[in-house]
C-alpha cells in the first residue's frame, strides 16, 4: 500500500468524479459525501507522502503502468511538490465543506455536475504537481483548465460566460505555448521525462532550439499564472464566477502554475541555464515582477467591487513569487516557495471570509461592508487575521515569506524589487484598513452571522495562518531548504 | 539570399506550421465573431499538432509497425521507422483540442442565448450600457 | 543566565484574559474582576521574575527558531524588567480607573475595550521582554494593532480621522522604515540579538550605519519625535484611560524603549560615538522638547496640552540616550519611570474632571479646585513631577540629564533642559492656580468627585514621591546595565 500513495492521491478524485456522475442519477444526496470522502483520501495520502519524504529524506517515485522512466511516465515527488500536494487537497477539502450551503442556493439541480467538475479540477491540480513528465503535465493542465472554464461559466450571468470564454482563449494560447516549448525540447533531447531532460540538456545549452523552447514554456506558464501584463483574464474570471468556484480556483490555479515555472526552471533546465546561459534575463523578469506588484497594488486601490480588489491582490502576489524565483539566490527562492504555501492559505482565507459576507449580504461593493464587525464578529476576526497576513505582520505567515523575499532582493542588489515589496505592504495596509473602517464605523443592527459550516473552515484556515507562520522556520529548514540546495547548489 | 532559401526549403514543415499558427492567432485577435474566434483557436492548436507530427518524420522511413516475419523479430533498425511517439502524443492533444472546442461552443451558445448576438463589439457595447 | 518559562506565563495572563472577558460580557462586575485579576496576577509574576534580575541574573527563554540565528526569544535584562515592572504596576491602577471612568460616563462597548486593553498590555510586556529585534518588532506591531480599536473606540467621524492618522504614522513608519532597516541589519550581520556592544561593529560602513540609525529612530514613530508626532494629539479622541495608558505606560514608552534597545543593543556606544547621525538625533530631540512645550502653551483642551507635554518629555529620554554619556543615559532611562508616574497622574486627573464636571477645556476650569480638591491637588503634585521639582520623582531624572549634559560640556543642551523646565512651569502651574484661586465661571455645585478615579491618581503620586526618596533599586539596575554596555 505504501508505494501506491502517489497514484492514490491523483486517481481517487478522478474515479470518484465518475462515481458521483453515475450516483447522481440515483440519489442526489450522497454526492456531497462521496466527494468529501475522495478528498479526504487524497489529503491523507498526500500527507503520508510528505511524512515519508521528510522522515526518510528520499524522493518518492512511482512508475505508471510499471514502465520505467524515461520510457514510461513517472510520478516524482520531492520536497517541493511534497509540500504543495497536501495544501491543494486541504484547500479543496475545506472549500467543499464551506461551499455546501452556497451550492444548495446557487446551483440547485446542477449540484452533481459541480461536484464532478470540482473533483476533476482537483485531480488535474494534483496531477500537475505530482507528475515528472513534461507532456503528462500538459494533459493534466488542460484537464484543470477545462474544468475551470466550465465551473466559471456556471455563474449563470452573461458576464460569467464572457469571462469564461475570454479565459478560455487566453488559457488555450498559454497551454499551447507550453506544449510548443515542450516540443522544441523534445526535438533536441528526445525525451519527455523531466529528470532525463535535465541530464541531457547541459550538453546542448548553446542550442537556439532549446532557447526557443524555454521561452515558449515560460511565456505559456506566465499567461496561465496571470503575470502582469498577461493577467487580463484574471479579474473578470474570478469576479463573475460563483463564489464557491473562485474560492477554489483563485488560491490554487495560479500558484500551481508558479510551481510549474519553478519546476521547469530548476529541475528541467537547471540553474546553469536560467542563471548562467541566460545571464541578464533574470534582471528583466524581476523588473517585470516588481511592476506586477506595484501595478496590482495601484489597480486594487482603484476598485470599488470587493472581488476585483481581491483579484488585483492576487496579481500583486504573483509578482512576489515570480520575482523571488528569478532573483537567483537561495533566499529569494525560499521566499518564493514559502510564499506559494502562504499565499494558497491566505487567498483561500480571504475568499472564505468574503464568501461569508457575500452569502449573508448578497452584495459585493465595499460600502456594503457597513457594520460588519458588529454583525459578523467571527467572520471579521478571520478577515482581520488574513488582512494582517497579507500586509505582512508577524506572527502571521505573510511576514516570513516577505522577509525572505526582501532579504533575497538585498543580497542580489535588486533594490527596486525590495522597495516594491515594502510599497506593496503599505498599499495593502491602506486596502485592508479601508475595509476595516467601513466595517467598524457604522452601527450594526443585529447579529446575522454566516452558518457554522462556513465559519469553521474560516476558523481553521486563519489558525493555520498563524501556525504556519510560527513554524515557518522548521518548514524552511526541513523541507524547502532541501529543494533549494539541490536547485541552487 | 541563397542561405535563406536553403533554410526555408529544408525546414519547410516548420515554416508551414508557423504560418498556420499565425493565421489562427490573427483570427483569435482580429475577428469579431465569436465562432470565427473559436475556429481560429482550433487552427492555432492544429498548427501545433502539425508541428509535433512533422518532427517524427525521417527520410526514407516507413510507418512504425514492425514487420513480423516467420521467424522471431529480427534486429530493428530505428532509422527505418518513423518516430511513433509524437503521433501518440498528438492523439491526446487532439482530444484536448476537441474537448476545449466543445466547451467553448457550449459557452458560445449560452452567450448567444443571453445577448442574442455573437459579435464581440455588440456584446461589449451591451455591457457598457448596463454599467 | 537563567532559563525559565515564567515570561510565557506573564504574557499568557493578558493574552487569555480577553477570552474570560468575552465570556462574561453580560455580567459587568465579573468581567471587570477578570481584568483586575489578570493585571494583579501579571504584576506579581513580573515581580517574581524581577527578584532574579535584581540578583544579577538574566532570565531567558527561546521559543522557536524562525530564521537562521534568529528566534522568537525573550531575554529579560535590567532595563527590560524596569519597563515591565512599571507597566504592569500602572496597569492595575489604570484598570481600576477605567472601571470608574467607563461606568461614570456610561460608555458603550466596554467588553471590546477591556479585551483590547488586555491585548495591548500583552504586547507591551512582549516588547519589554524581547531578546532580539525580530521579537521586539513583532510585539511592536501587535501593540499598534491592539491599540487602534482603543483609539477609535467612540466610532464617530473624529475617531475615524484620528484612527487613520494613528495608522499612517505608526504602521507606515514601522513597515516602511523599520522593516527594511531590520532586514538590512540581518543581511549585514546574520543576527538580530541585542548584544552589549552592539552587532554592527566592523560590519557596516559609516554611511550605511548613519542611514540605518536614522531609519530606525524615525521608524519607531511611537516615540513621537518630531516631525512624526502628529498622531499623539490626534489620539486624544480616545477615552481618557486609553490616553493614560498610551501616554504614560504603553505605546509611547514602547517607542522610546525600542530606540534604547537599538542604541545599546544593535549599534553600541562605540559605534554611535563615531556617527554623525547621533548628533542629528540630538538636534531633533532638542528641537522637539522646545517646540512641543511651546505648542503646549497654546492648547486650551487639557488633554491636548498633556499630549504635547508628553511629546516634549519623550524627547528628553531620546536626548539623554543620544548624549551617550552614562549619566545622561541613566537619566533618560530613569525618566521612563518618572514620567510614567507623573503623566499618568495628570491624565487620571483630567479624566476625573471629565467624569465629575464634564469639562474638557482649561479655560472652563477656573475655580474647580474648591469642588474637586483632591483631583486638582493631585494634578498640582503631578505637574511638579513633570516640571522636575523636588519632592517628586521627576527631579531625579532631570538632575541626571543635566549632569550628563555637563559631562559632555554642552552648554546648549543644558540650556535646552533648563528652558523646557521653565516652559513646563508656564503651561502647568496656571491650571492648578486657576482651579484653586480664581472665581468659577459657572455654577459647579453639581460636581462630584468619583473615588475610583481619584484613588489611582493618589497611588501614582505616592509612587512618584517614593521614587524621589528611594530611587536606588532602579538606579542600581540601570548602572549595572550601563556597566555592561560600556564595553
Amino acid at each position: 500500500m505504501e508505494t501506491l500513495y502517489p497514484a492514490l492521491t491523483v486517481i481517487t478524485p478522478l474515479i470518484f468524479a465518475f462515481v458521483v456522475g453515475i450516483v447522481s442519477w440515483i440519489n442526489k444526496k450522497i454526492c456531497f459525501w462521496l466527494a468529501l470522502l475522495s478528498l479526504i483520501v487524497a489529503f491523507i495520502s498526500s500527507l503520508k507522502i510528505l511524512f515519508y519524504i521528510t522522515t526518510t529524506s528520499s524522493i518518492v517515485q512511482y512508475k505508471l503502468g510499471g514502465w520505467p522512466p524515461p520510457i514510461g511516465i513517472e510520478y516524482r515527488i520531492d520536497w517541493l511538490n511534497g509540500l504543495i500536494l497536501p495544501i491543494i487537497s486541504f484547500v479543496a477539502l475545506l472549500n467543499l465543506i464551506a461551499s455546501k450551503r452556497f451550492m444548495e442556493k446557487e446551483f440547485k439541480e446542477k449540484e452533481s455536475f459541480f461536484y464532478i467538475l470540482y473533483l476533476l479540477f482537483t485531480t488535474g491540480l494534483l496531477g500537475v504537481v505530482i507528475t515528472g513528465d513534461l507532456f503528462n503535465l500538459y494533459v493534466l493542465l488542460e484537464i484543470t483548465s477545462l474544468t475551470a472554464y466550465s465551473m466559471i461559466a456556471m455563474g449563470g450571468t452573461g458576464r460569467s460566460y464572457l469571462a469564461s470564454l475570454n479565459y478560455l482563449f487566453l488559457g488555450v494560447i498559454g497551454a499551447s505555448f507550453y506544449l510548443l516549448g515542450v516540443g522544441y525540447v523534445y526535438i533536441k533531447t528526445g525525451s519527455l521525462n523531466m529528470v532525463d531532460v535535465f541530464r541531457i540538456l547541459p550538453h546542448i545549452y548553446n542550442s537556439e532550439t532549446v532557447l526557443v523552447g524555454f521561452i515558449f514554456c515560460m511565456v505559456g506558464v506566465w499567461i496561465k499564472m496571470g503575470l502582469f501584463p498577461l493577467h487580463t483574464w484574471l479579474p473578470n474570471a474570478y469576479t463573475f464566477s460563483p463564489i464557491s468556484v473562485s474560492r477554489i480556483i483563485a488560491p490554487l490555479m495560479t500558484k500551481v502554475m508558479i510551481y510549474v515555472m519553478i519546476r521547469v526552471m530548476f529541475s528541467v533546465f537547471g540553474r546553469w541555464y536560467v542563471l548562467g546561459r541566460l545571464y541578464g534575463v533574470n534582471e528583466f523578469v524581476v523588473l517585470l515582477a516588481s511592476c506586477a506588484i506595484i501595478v496590482g497594488g495601484i489597480l486594487a486601490l482603484s476598485q470599488r467591487d470587493i472581488r476585483k480588489v481581491l483579484c488585483y491582490i492576487i496579481v500583486s502576489e504573483i509578482g512576489y513569487m515570480v520575482g523571488g524565483a528569478w532573483l537567483g539566490n537561495p533566499n529569494g527562492l525560499i521566499g518564493a516557495i514559502l510564499h506559494i504555501l502562504n499565499d494558497m492559505l491566505m487567498t483561500f482565507c480571504l475568499f472564505l471570509a468574503f464568501g461569508n459576507v457575500f452569502y449573508t449580504r448578497k452584495k459585493t461593493k465595499i460600502e456594503d461592508l457597513k457594520g460588519l464587525f458588529g454583525e459578523m464578529p467571527y467572520t471579521s476576526a478571520g478577515l482581520v487575521l488574513v488582512g494582517l497576513s497579507i500586509i505582512g505582520i508577524p506572527p502571521t505567515c505573510g511576514f516570513f515569506s516577505k522577509w525572505y523575499l526582501i532579504l533575497g532582493a538585498l543580497q542580489a542588489k535588486d533594490h527596486f524589487f525590495a522597495v516594491s515589496l515594502i510599497l506593496s505592504s503599505l498599499i495593502n495596509v491602506i486596502l485592508f484598513f479601508r475595509f476595516f473602517e467601513v466595517g467598524l464605523f457604522s452601527k450594526a443592527s443585529y447579529k446575522k452571522e454566516a452558518p457554522v459550516s462556513m465559519i469553521v473552515p474560516l476558523f481553521i484556515v486563519s489558525l493555520m495562518l498563524i501556525v504556519v507562520g510560527i513554524c515557518s522556520g522548521s518548514i524552511v529548514n526541513k523541507i524547502i531548504n532541501e529543494f533549494v540546495l539541490v536547485a541552487l547548489g | 539570399m541563397e542561405k535563406i532559401l536553403d533554410e526555408v526549403a529544408t525546414k519547410y514543415n516548420y515554416w508551414i506550421y508557423i504560418f498556420i499558427m499565425m493565421i489562427g492567432f490573427y483570427g483569435m485577435i482580429g475577428k469579431n465573431n465569436l465562432i470565427k474566434k473559436l475556429a481560429a483557436m482550433n487552427i492555432f492548436q492544429t498548427a501545433i499538432i502539425l508541428f509535433y507530427v512533422s518532427m517524427g518524420y525521417k527520410k526514407n522511413a516507413t510507418i512504425p509497425i514492425i514487420k513480423t516475419t516467420h521467424d522471431v523479430i529480427t534486429k530493428i533498425n530505428p532509422q527505418e521507422y518513423m518516430n511513433p511517439l509524437p503521433h501518440v502524443l498528438m492523439l491526446t492533444a487532439i482530444v484536448v483540442s476537441v474537448s476545449t472546442f466543445g466547451v467553448a461552443l457550449a459557452i458560445a451558445i449560452k452567450i448567444y442565448q443571453h445577448y442574442n448576438t455573437l459579435e464581440e463589439d455588440e456584446i461589449l457595447s451591451n455591457i457598457k450600457e448596463k454599467d | 543566565m537563567i532559563e525559565s518559562y515564567k515570561p510565557i506565563f506573564v504574557l499568557l495572563t493578558s493574552f487569555l484574559a480577553p477570552l474570560f472577558i468575552i465570556f462574561s460580557s453580560n455580567r459587568p462586575n465579573l468581567r471587570e474582576s477578570f481584568s483586575i485579576l489578570a493585571s494583579v496576577l501579571k504584576f506579581l509574576l513580573v515581580l517574581n521574575i524581577s527578584f532574579y534580575v535584581f540578583k544579577g541574573h538574566i532570565v531567558y527563554l527561546k521559543l522557536v527558531e524562525i530564521f537562521p540565528n534568529v528566534a522568537l526569544e525573550f531575554k529579560i535584562d535590567e532595563i527590560g524588567i524596569i519597563f515591565a515592572l512599571v507597566s504592569s504596576f500602572l496597569w492595575i491602577f489604570t484598570t481600576l480607573y477605567s472601571i470608574g471612568y467607563m461606568r461614570g460616563l456610561k460608555e458603550e462597548h466596554q467588553t471590546r475595550y477591556f479585551c483590547f486593553f488586555a491585548l495591548a498590555m500583552f504586547s507591551t510586556l512582549g516588547v519589554a521582554f524581547a531578546g532580539n529585534l525580530l521579537t521586539l518588532y513583532m510585539f511592536y506591531e501587535l501593540l499598534s494593532l491592539s491599540t487602534y480599536p482603543l483609539v477609535v473606540h467612540h466610532q464617530d467621524e473624529k475617531a475615524r480621522i484620528s484612527g487613520r492618522k494613528y495608522l499612517i504614522y505608526i504602521l507606515g513608519t514601522s513597515i516602511g522604515l523599520v522593516l527594511p532597516a531590520m532586514i538590512i541589519c540581518y543581511n549585514l550581520t546574520g543576527t538580530l540579538s541585542f548584544e552589549p556592544s552592539g552587532i554592527l561593529n566592523n560590519k557596516v560602513s559609516l554611511f550605511m550605519a548613519n542611514v540605518l540609525l536614522l531609519m530606525f529612530v524615525f521608524g519607531f514613530a511611537k516615540s513621537a519625535i518630531m516631525p512624526l508626532h502628529a498622531w499623539l494629539p490626534a489620539a486624544m479622541v480616545a477615552p481618557t484611560p486609553v490616553s493614560a495608558l498610551l501616554h504614560a505606560v504603553a505605546v509611547v514608552k514602547v517607542g522610546v524603549f525600542s530606540i534604547i534597545r537599538i542604541f545599546t543593543g544593535i549599534f553600541g556606544i562605540k559605534l554611535l560615538a563615531q556617527l554623525n547621525s547621533t548628533h542629528i538625533i540630538t538636534f531633533f530631540a532638542a528641537f522637539t522638547i522646545i517646540t512641543a512645550s511651546l505648542i503646549a502653551m497654546s492648547q486650551d483642551e487639557l488633554k491636548r496640552r498633556l499630549a504635547f507635554s508628553t511629546i516634549s518629555q519623550l524627547s528628553y529620554i531620546i536626548l539623554g540616550i543620544s548624549m551617550l554619556s552614562p549619566k545622561a543615559i541613566a537619566g533618560g532611562i530613569l525618566h521612563i519611570i518618572m514620567h510614567a508616574f507623573g503623566k499618568i497622574t495628570l491624565f487620571f486627573c483630567a479624566g476625573s474632571i471629565m467624569v465629575g464636571a464634564g469639562k474638557k477645556y482649561i479655560s472652563e476650569m477656573d475655580g474647580l479646585g474648591r469642588y474637586m480638591p483632591y483631583t486638582m491637588g493631585l494634578f498640582f503634585l503631578g505637574s511638579l513631577s513633570i516640571i522636575g521639582l523636588p519632592p517628586m520623582g521627576g527631579f531625579i531624572s532631570k538632575w541626571y540629564l543635566l549632569l550628563g549634559a555637563v559631562k559632555i560640556k554642552s552648554l546648549v543642551l543644558m540650556a535646552v533642559i533648563l528652558l523646557s523646565s521653565f516652559l513646563n512651569c508656564v503651561y502647568f502651574l496656571p491650571i492648578a492656580y486657576n482651579a484653586f484661586f480664581k472665581a468659577p465661571k459657572e455654577d459647579f455645585s453639581y460636581v462630584k468627585e468619583n473615588y475610583l478615579c481619584v484613588i489611582p491618581a493618589l497611588i501614582a503620586v505616592i509612587g512618584s514621591l517614593v521614587l524621589f526618596f528611594y530611587p536606588d533599586p532602579f538606579l542600581n539596575l540601570i548602572f549595572e546595565f550601563l556597566s555592561k554596555i560600556k564595553g
